[in-house]
């Protein structure tokens, strides 16, 4: 019955636990690695122009549907103007507005992107479109190509890839020679192509946008023609004529309309740039919930002062090396002096490093034991010896470090974060047990004293699990769960396999000499 | 033989382990409250004399610094006598006096101590230096025990004692443990006596065990260990299983000596007992437990329950057995 509210409790924990891990992983993207880094791009559209006499009213496309990828964080910088943004049917846009302007002018329009899986296309399904007009001469050049473009496909892909390849020879198609040339841009055959389509009764429409990939510097706009089958949206590159989305393509507007508009302004030049580089993934995070409004991180560890992080960092490795006692103490059977005393000396070599935690741990204990063996014979009585040991290992530790300094050896001075009261304890039983029963014994229990701290340092020393301890706290509610379990552990510890050696020989119970 | 056939064979000897004797039996059977009856061994003493088990007779009580300056007076009639720190474990801090020497005491292996070594001893004492955790402590100033000569070729210098786990009053395992020279001269196995089963029915020993390794002689005198009867095993069942009355507890240690004129007096109660008894009988302990619980009366008077223990746990306690056989054996 204990056994069962204990099952529950372990599993409630367990559960709540890895929920609340999950959901800050999955959901809110704190990174489970400490070098985990986030790429992010810088894009920047500038628009140049030149303004008119009277006001001036800057009109661009921005992103707001960008499969693949989030917009971290955004910035309009212009001079005196104002500004607003709208969405609109094909998207989002800012608008820039001036009474009047003197000289050249730039707007700009940063945004922070970061790759984003889960970030997924729309799947919307539109009307189906409305026929355009065309006049008497095109409107057969279109029903012919039409006709001729269906007999050779199947299907809305085929279709549309077919329709493509025609429109790619245009000076050669004896349709499409009507509307374009051999010389006309990507755009333009972009849009020729959602318009045969519409004709077709396909719903389709142009998204810009720019690739992102290792480039940094200037980047243009590329068109992608999006079709809808009637289920979900077909990608195609217009001049590839490669169905599919493309890899590191960041949409930026849709629709056949420019990206800048400037009213009341000439020489309009619009400029894209992208910038690659690396945050930080926890940054990412940070900043991301800071868009979102969410307050996961007010709520955490990050939101102490640093000094207190860092204090916390450590406190927090601490049930960790706890449970490594644990399982060492009660599934290895191995014997320490004191209970906590390895984790606290596994928390001084944090500073030491481990071969120079071992030789100075070693070194202050010997010491200490020799003059308890001395003290010993003065027959003191037992607080004002423990209080002597406590001052001698004090001074010990001081003459280290003064050494060692002397000596220029840097590990020396961290001495000082010795649990010295810990250590005058360990010294004194240490040589109680040593008298009662034997240096060997004495010097085994220090030995398995001195093990199990460095496996707790080497332990609460692994750098991944600092990190998601830290910034995954609710992971200690998962050790709670472990710690309760073995809690319940009444099998044989790995020791007494070998202290209960006599018992081999199952076939004689009696196991007796005659 | 690999790790898991180990654990396999000791699951199937059915042999008590450390983890299992904890969450198992002591945290089940002995109350948190209860504890400091049987760790307080002055405590367990005057209970044992007011329920009339026989104990070594107690000279007087030292519970201060003050107090030392009267352990002459206390000890004026007696030439032999016992200090024992109250609180201490496994025989830590305890001195014998077994006779004087002008104003110096003799110790029972010869050592010649003088007032001053036992009064810091007893300070030392007074202060917890012995003692679980270091509290405070009072000493025990108690008749010496002159032991029976029976066990005289088994035992080098010292007092060997009977150990008797008793589960909720039925005695489960008995073992004696005979003092070497590599122990000092004391009873206590992980200080390398010799731990010799004793067979519940009948009182007679079993074979040895030293440091883990099955013996047959005692290393010391050379004498075979196994087929010894031990005298007033029935007095010595009657009182450990009275010592569940006494103290409540579901699973102690009773330690008895065999006292030359006095017969079997109980030493001390313990509250956690070894395992090391498991190795001397070469049982495990958990099938007796598991027989206990099955089918025992634990409400029954000390005699039936004794009985129970002969009827049940003759040595050796059936072939290796399953859990689940156990119900079928016993039935």
């Amino acid at each position: 019955m204990r056994n069962r509210q204990l099952y529950i409790l372990a599993s409630l924990l367990a559960v709540a636990g890895l929920a609340i891990f999950f959901f800050k992983y999955q959901t809110l993207g704190f990174p489970v690695r400490a070098d985990a880094e986030t790429q992010v791009w810088n894009v920047e559209a500038a628009v140049n122009f030149e303004p008119g006499p009277a006001s001036v009213k800057v009109t661009l496309q921005i992103p707001s549907l960008t499969p693949g990828f989030t917009v971290l964080d955004e910035s309009f910088v212009s001079r005196g103007f104002g500004l607003s943004t709208h969405n609109t049917t094909n998207g989002r846009e800012a608008q820039w507005a001036v009474r009047e302007a003197d000289g050249p002018q730039t707007v700009y329009y940063r945004a922070l992107v970061y790759r984003d899986p889960a970030k997924a296309t729309e799947d919307s399904t539109p009307p189906f479109p409305e026929i355009p007009e065309f006049d008497e001469a095109s409107r057969i050049a279109v029903d012919g190509l039409i006709a001729e473009v269906r007999r050779q496909s199947a299907d809305v892909a085929s279709f549309t890839s077919e329709l493509l390849r025609h429109i790619d020879n245009a000076g050669s198609d004896q349709y499409v020679r009507l509307f374009l040339s051999d010389t006309s841009s990507s755009t333009a055959k972009a849009q020729l192509a959602t318009r045969i389509l519409a004709a077709a009764q396909i719903p389709a429409r142009v998204s810009h946008g720019v690739f992102l990939k290792e480039q940094t510097g200037a980047a243009r706009t590329v068109p992608l023609l999006e079709v809808h089958d009637g289920v979900e949206w077909l990608y195609f590159d217009p001049v590839t004529r490669a169905q599919g989305w493309p890899q590191d393509f960041l949409v930026w507007w849709r629709g056949n309309g420019p990206i800048a508009d400037v009213d009341g302004g000439v020489d309009v030049d619009v400029s894209l740039a992208v910038q690659r580089s690396v945050l930080n993934s926890l940054e990412v995070a940070e900043r991301r919930m800071d868009s979102m409004g969410s307050q996961a991180f007010d709520f955490s560890l990050f939101s102490l002062p640093i000094t207190t992080q860092a204090v916390y960092s450590v406190l927090v490795m601490i049930p960790i090396g706890a449970l490594v006692i644990v399982l060492l103490r009660n599934f290895i059977g191995i014997k320490t002096f004191g209970t906590f005393m390895p984790v606290l000396v596994a928390l001084a070599f944090r500073e030491t490093r481990l071969l120079w935690g071992i030789v100075l741990f070693a070194v202050i204990v010997a010491f200490g034991l020799l003059i308890r063996f001395y003290l010993e014979r003065l027959r003191l009585l037992l607080v004002p010896r423990l209080t002597c040991v406590l001052t001698v290992v004090v001074i010990l530790m001081a003459g280290i470090s003064v050494l060692s300094q002397k000596l220029n050896i840097q590990p020396g001075l961290s001495i000082a974060l010795f649990p010295m009261v810990i250590i005058s304890m360990t010294i004194e039983r240490m040589s109680i047990v040593w008298e009662e029963r034997g240096a060997s014994e004495a010097l085994q229990e220090g030995f398995g004293s001195l093990v199990v701290a460095a496996l707790t340092y080497v332990v609460m020393g692994i750098p991944w699990l600092s990190h998601l301890i830290f910034v995954f706290p609710e992971l200690l509610l998962v050790v709670l769960a472990v710690t309760l379990l073995t809690g319940r552990y009444t099998g044989y510890r790995l020791l007494e396999l070998k202290r209960f050696r006599s018992f081999a020989k199952p076939a004689d119970p009696a196991g007796s000499p005659p | 033989m690999s790790v898991l056939a180990r654990y396999r064979l000791l699951t199937e000897s059915g042999v008590l382990g450390l983890n299992k004797r904890n969450g198992d039996y002591l945290m089940r059977f002995n109350p948190r409250r209860l504890y400091p009856l049987v760790d307080d061994k002055l405590q367990t003493k005057q209970l044992a004399i007011k329920a009339g088990i026989a104990v070594p007779a107690l000279y007087g009580v030292i519970e201060t610094q003050h107090d030392i300056r009267r352990l002459g007076e206390m000890v004026a009639g007696h030439r032999e006598f016992v200090l024992k720190p109250a609180h201490g474990s496994s025989g830590d801090g305890i001195i014998v006096v077994a006779g004087r020497s002008g104003s110096l005491y003799r110790t029972i292996n010869g050592t010649l101590l003088d007032a001053e070594f036992l009064n810091h001893h007893l300070s030392n004492a007074i202060s917890g230096q012995f003692s679980l955790g270091g509290i405070q402590d009072t000493v025990i100033v108690e008749a010496m025990v002159h032991f029976s000569p029976h066990f005289e070729s088994l035992s080098f210098e010292g007092v060997p004692d009977v150990r008797v786990i008793v589960f909720r009053g039925i005695p489960v395992m008995a073992m004696v443990r005979l003092p070497t020279r590599l122990s000092h001269g004391k009873a206590n196995l992980h200080q390398g006596a010799v731990g010799a089963g004793v067979d519940i029915t009948t009182g007679t020993t079993l074979g040895g065990v030293m440091s883990g390794e099955v013996v047959d002689t005692h290393p010391d005198t050379g004498v075979v260990i196994a087929g010894l009867t031990i005298p007033e095993w029935d007095t010595m069942l009657d009182i450990s299983a009275r010592c569940y009355e006494l103290t409540g507890m579901g699973y102690i240690g009773v330690d008895i000596v065999l006292d030359r004129d006095l017969g079997p007096l109980v030493l001390e109660l313990n509250a956690r007992p070894g395992l090391a008894i498991q190795i001397a009988n070469q049982q495990g302990l958990l099938r007796r437990l598991e027989i206990c619980e099955e089918a025992a009366g634990f409400a029954a008077a000390p005699a039936e329950r004794i009985a129970f223990a002969k009827k049940h746990f003759a040595h050796p306690v059936g072939p290796v057995l399953h859990p689940g056989e156990v119900a079928a054996q016993i039935g």
